[in-house]
């Protein structure tokens, strides 16, 4: 009956009461903490009710239990990892069925007779062991065998660091980069929710170069151009100035100009420009904001108690019906 | 190409592997830190929760003015000092005229602010006040039980976070596999009004009480202390949704119909839909022909029936 009441979160070890309530507030802190205390060995033996008729094993140090998980959810302190997408070899030994088996570490060497590593110094079949290579009918002569095979070598080493890098790529593009692999750009450790900072683009690089390249006297006109750098977007004056000089071809362009506006204005549906009601509206609004305001200094004289919000509130609600009708023309 | 950067000594590495974020999450460390003024009861119970916590917990002993974790820019060194530490659980110390004795005790996910809960600390007796038999003392790292009384922590926001906020903070190690034996400490927090607690951290005594179950009893360690609820601030619904996710292995699908037995090992159950014995069609038996005949078609029935049958075994 008693454990009913209580709320028990056997994963936490937590319970809680949510019925309690004291009979009478205890006067002092000793009562309080005594009772508080009291109450909580109840709790505690709820809990323990549970915990200890749960099937433990025995072990050295005592009985162990394993616990449930926990009801009350606690938030988590990073962000959940992502898988890291598989890779090339991955995805092809996944196609053709490769499994992975284990090779052992030491291998036995037939050239010295021993047992040596497979990877590493002094590993099996190492190239600087062997003191001679045979020569076969189809070498080339002048040609260094050592060397061909050291380049063979780097080769494949060069290739395997390449797999390596594109592999990481892709896990850095879905966002799971191992956390001790750092990128050199940035300057934090990776915890898994940091973005790849953004590449900077041929095209955006150039841009700025072109733009930087007009801050001289002369507009970057004089200037040395690097090899490879855009000539600047703008080269020339964006404003245009027509002669005001009359004359035939450009120079008769100036009058049709203003022609063309004057035109417009004069001409008889000149109405059409002019948006009559529009300016009849804005006259009426301005002159009501004259009044408003040789209205406001009296009033804020004469009468204190009157609150000033509502006058405000009534001229608004009266302009606004006006303002919309402007507005919506 | 892009450039990487890998440690270059394998201890490095592992201690990065350790921050990384994991799957399942065992713990989170606590960062302790105080501001430009402290009082000497807030020292002390900056020391005290250290102490309680020593297993995972870091303590900053310099003031730190730039610290003020409810105000828009005061978070910034504290964000970075969650980084660097790598702790997810901070409490600051803070004493002024406006609010004396002021403890702020806050979570981060992903080292950022998750929540905040302010309190303000009344009434505090320090663990050298109680005394007590010292081999009921409790052992660092141990799990506690927890015990909260009281309607408040369910019907008043302010409480309700404060509950979660401080099971958080002493929970310790989130555990599957717990030792009877080990257990020997309680918090109790008793619900005093809308916006106050009483917080009080006892050792555990396990007495025989002839059942498997031993009786409980608790004896008052300390600390002890009220504590008033002043600000809080909860978590964005988003970011709650974010931090409340668990690895999608946890949640797998239950596996029907095979069952596990002590001595029979694995047992699985199949089934079969019915067979209908009733329906099946029987072997054509010719009627209305001549004996003969009849014979002769059952024969060679029979006759392809062993056909089969031998190019089967072939």
């Amino acid at each position: 009956m008693a454990e009913a009441q209580y709320e028990v979160d056997l994963g936490n070890l937590m319970a809680f009461d949510p019925h309690h309530r004291f009979v009478s507030p205890p006067s002092s802190r000793e009562e309080l903490s005594k009772a508080s205390i009291e109450h909580g060995t109840k709790l505690v033996q709820a809990i323990a009710d549970v915990l200890f008729s749960l099937p433990s094993r025995e072990d050295q140090d005592g009985p162990i239990v394993t616990l449930p998980a926990p009801t009350t959810k606690l938030p988590r302190a990073k962000p959940l990892p992502k898988p890291r997408p598989p890779t090339n070899w991955e995805v092809f030994a996944q196609k053709k069925g490769i499994q992975k088996r284990k090779k052992e570490k030491l291998v036995f060497d037939d050239n010295t007779e021993s047992w040596k590593r497979r990877h590493g110094y002094d590993r099996v079949n190492d190239d600087n062991d062997i003191p001679i290579i045979e020569a076969k009918a189809t070498d080339e002569p002048g040609t260094d065998p050592f060397a061909e095979r050291r380049k063979e070598k780097k080769g494949r080493v060069d290739k395997q660091e390449k797999n390596r890098l594109h592999n990481l790529k892709q896990a850095a593009k879905v966002g799971a980069l191992p956390s001790h692999i750092q990128l050199a750009a940035t300057a934090l450790p990776i915890t898994g929710t940091q973005s790849m900072p953004k590449k900077i683009s041929k095209d955006e690089l150039q841009n700025v170069a072109g733009m930087a390249a007009t801050a001289t006297a002369s507009g970057g006109k004089f200037d040395k151009k690097l090899p490879g750098e855009k000539p600047p977007k703008h080269e020339k004056k964006y404003r245009k100035f027509l002669p005001a000089v009359e004359g035939s071809g450009m120079g008769s362009m100036e009058r049709q100009q203003t022609e063309k506006v004057l035109n417009k204005l004069i001409s008889k549906d000149s109405h059409e420009i002019l948006n009559v009601e529009k300016a009849v509206n804005m006259y009426n609004v301005k002159s009501d904001k004259r009044q408003q305001k040789k209205q406001g200094g009296k009033s804020s004289s004469s009468s204190r108690l009157k609150p000033d919000k509502k006058s405000f509130k009534k001229s608004s609600n009266k302009k606004s019906p006006y303002k919309g009708k402007g507005k919506s023309k | 190409m892009m450039r990487i950067k890998t440690p270059g000594k394998g201890r490095i590495r592992r201690e990065l592997d350790k921050r990384a974020p994991k799957l399942v999450e065992t713990g989170k460390k606590t960062l302790i830190l105080h501001g430009t003024k402290t009082s000497g009861v807030l020292n002390s119970v900056l020391t005290e929760i250290y102490h309680l916590k020593r297993d995972d917990s870091v303590k900053y002993t310099r003031k730190n003015d730039t610290v003020r974790p409810f105000e828009s820019g005061g978070e910034t060194s504290l964000e970075f000092y969650s980084l660097k530490t790598d702790c997810s659980l901070f409490v600051f110390g803070s004493h002024s005229k406006k609010r004396p004795n002021n403890l702020v005790i806050g979570r981060f996910y992903d080292h950022h602010i998750y929540d905040l809960v302010e309190i303000g600390v009344e009434n505090f007796r320090s663990m050298d006040s109680f005394s007590y038999d010292k081999k009921f003392a409790p052992l660092i790292g141990s799990k506690p039980f927890f015990a909260f009384i009281g309607e408040g922590f369910e019907n008043v926001d302010e409480l309700k976070h404060l509950k979660e906020v401080l099971l958080d903070l002493f929970h310790g190690q989130a555990v599957t596999n717990l030792n009877l034996a080990g257990l020997d400490r309680v918090f109790v927090c008793t619900a005093l009004s809308s916006n106050k607690i009483f917080f009080s951290h006892c050792a555990l005594r396990l007495k025989k009480s002839g059942t498997t179950v031993p009786r409980m009893e608790l004896v008052e360690v300390g600390p002890s202390m009220d504590m008033v609820v002043r600000r809080h601030r909860l978590p964005d619904d988003h970011l709650r949704k974010e931090a409340m996710k668990t690895a999608p292995e946890l949640t797998k699908k239950k596996e029907k119909n095979v069952s596990k037995d002590p001595i029979e090992g694995k047992i699985g159950k199949i089934y079969i839909p019915d067979q209908k014995v009733g329906s099946v069609p029987l072997a054509n038996i010719a009627k209305g022909l001549k004996r003969e005949r009849r014979e002769a078609k059952l024969m060679k029935s029979e006759d392809k029936k062993q056909k089969k049958q031998k190019q089967e075994s072939e």
